[in-house]
């Protein structure tokens, strides 16, 4: 059975995938995902979570490029960078 | 720390070494990579128990820990016949690192109550290690209690555990030699 193996390196952090794993059961997952990640002191915690359990979700369906639903979809550079350029020329003109 | 402690811990110490040194040989060619690092990684540490072992013995013997790990003839070596074999079968290696664990639990719990603080409490940070490999040990008797290669193994191997330790197989001899051959051929300007 194939293991997936989360580590925490501090107490307090999210749990971030580590690697996987194969095990013949349970136990023996702990114990290989102990010697694969924690035996260095690099992981304050593990989960190991059989792959099976795992509900993967890999279609993001956005047909219309809604892309003002994230944060990256308004470039407030350009629009800064327009607004300078804008206002810029405006005191070009009032000055002559 | 007494005679009797003193012949127990160099015991412990020739059968961890040994056993660490017959366990290595597994490394590479484990039959899937999770074992292979888990049971390499409890070679290590038997190497370090025994290390730690041989420093403690030396510090009284006014020796170091490596000339009692290699400077003896193999005739010398106070291990147990079982620990010597090579064992290239999986399903031996399996029995041997049951029955081993088992004996070792006992005679570490043994130390543990000595009055020796510097013997105790080696003896209780080993088996601090040595509780993972009887877990690791259990989780492979359960799994091949009922197959007939690994009860014929148990069989087999279980009165080499129980056999003195004034003998030895031939086995160490070669094993003896290996273990000891860089240490022997003193290359120039070296200094250990």
């Amino acid at each position: 059975m194939i293991y997936e193996v989360f580590r925490q390196e501090r107490k307090g952090q999210p749990f971030q995938h580590a690697g996987s794993l194969e095990a013949a059961n349970h136990d023996f997952a702990e114990s290989y995902a102990k010697e694969f990640y924690g035996r260095r002191g690099e992981s304050q915690a593990l989960w190991v979570v059989p792959r099976e359990a795992i509900i993967e979700v890999e279609d993001f369906v956005d047909e219309l490029n809604r892309n003002y639903h994230r944060v990256d979809g308004y470039s407030l550079k350009d629009k800064l960078r327009r607004a300078r350029e804008r206002a810029g020329s405006a005191l070009v003109a009032r000055d002559r | 720390m007494n005679e009797q402690e003193a012949r127990s811990l160099l015991e412990i110490a020739d059968d961890e070494l040994i056993l660490g040194w017959r366990d290595s040989e597994w490394t590479g060619i484990a039959p899937f990579l999770e074992e292979d690092v888990a049971f390499s990684s409890i070679a290590q540490n038997e190497i370090g128990h025994a290390r730690a072992i041989y420093e403690l013995l030396s510090r009284e013997r006014g020796t170091t820990a490596d000339e009692l790990a290699f400077d003896r003839s193999p005739g010398e070596y106070r291990s147990a016949r079982i620990v010597e074999l090579r064992l290239p079968e999986g399903e031996r290696t399996v029995a041997r690192h049951y029955l081993y664990e088992q004996a070792d639990a006992t005679r570490l719990e043994r130390l543990k109550q000595s009055n020796d603080p510097a013997v105790a409490g080696l003896a209780a940070k080993i088996d601090r290690e040595e509780a993972y490999h009887r877990m690791h040990a259990a989780m492979w008797f359960d799994r091949l209690e009922h197959e007939p290669r690994f009860t014929a193994a148990l069989d087999d191997l279980q009165p080499l555990l129980d056999a003195g330790r004034d003998e030895h197989t031939s086995e160490l001899q070669e094993l003896w030699e290996e273990m000891t051959m860089v240490r022997r051929s003193q290359p120039v300007g070296t200094a250990w």
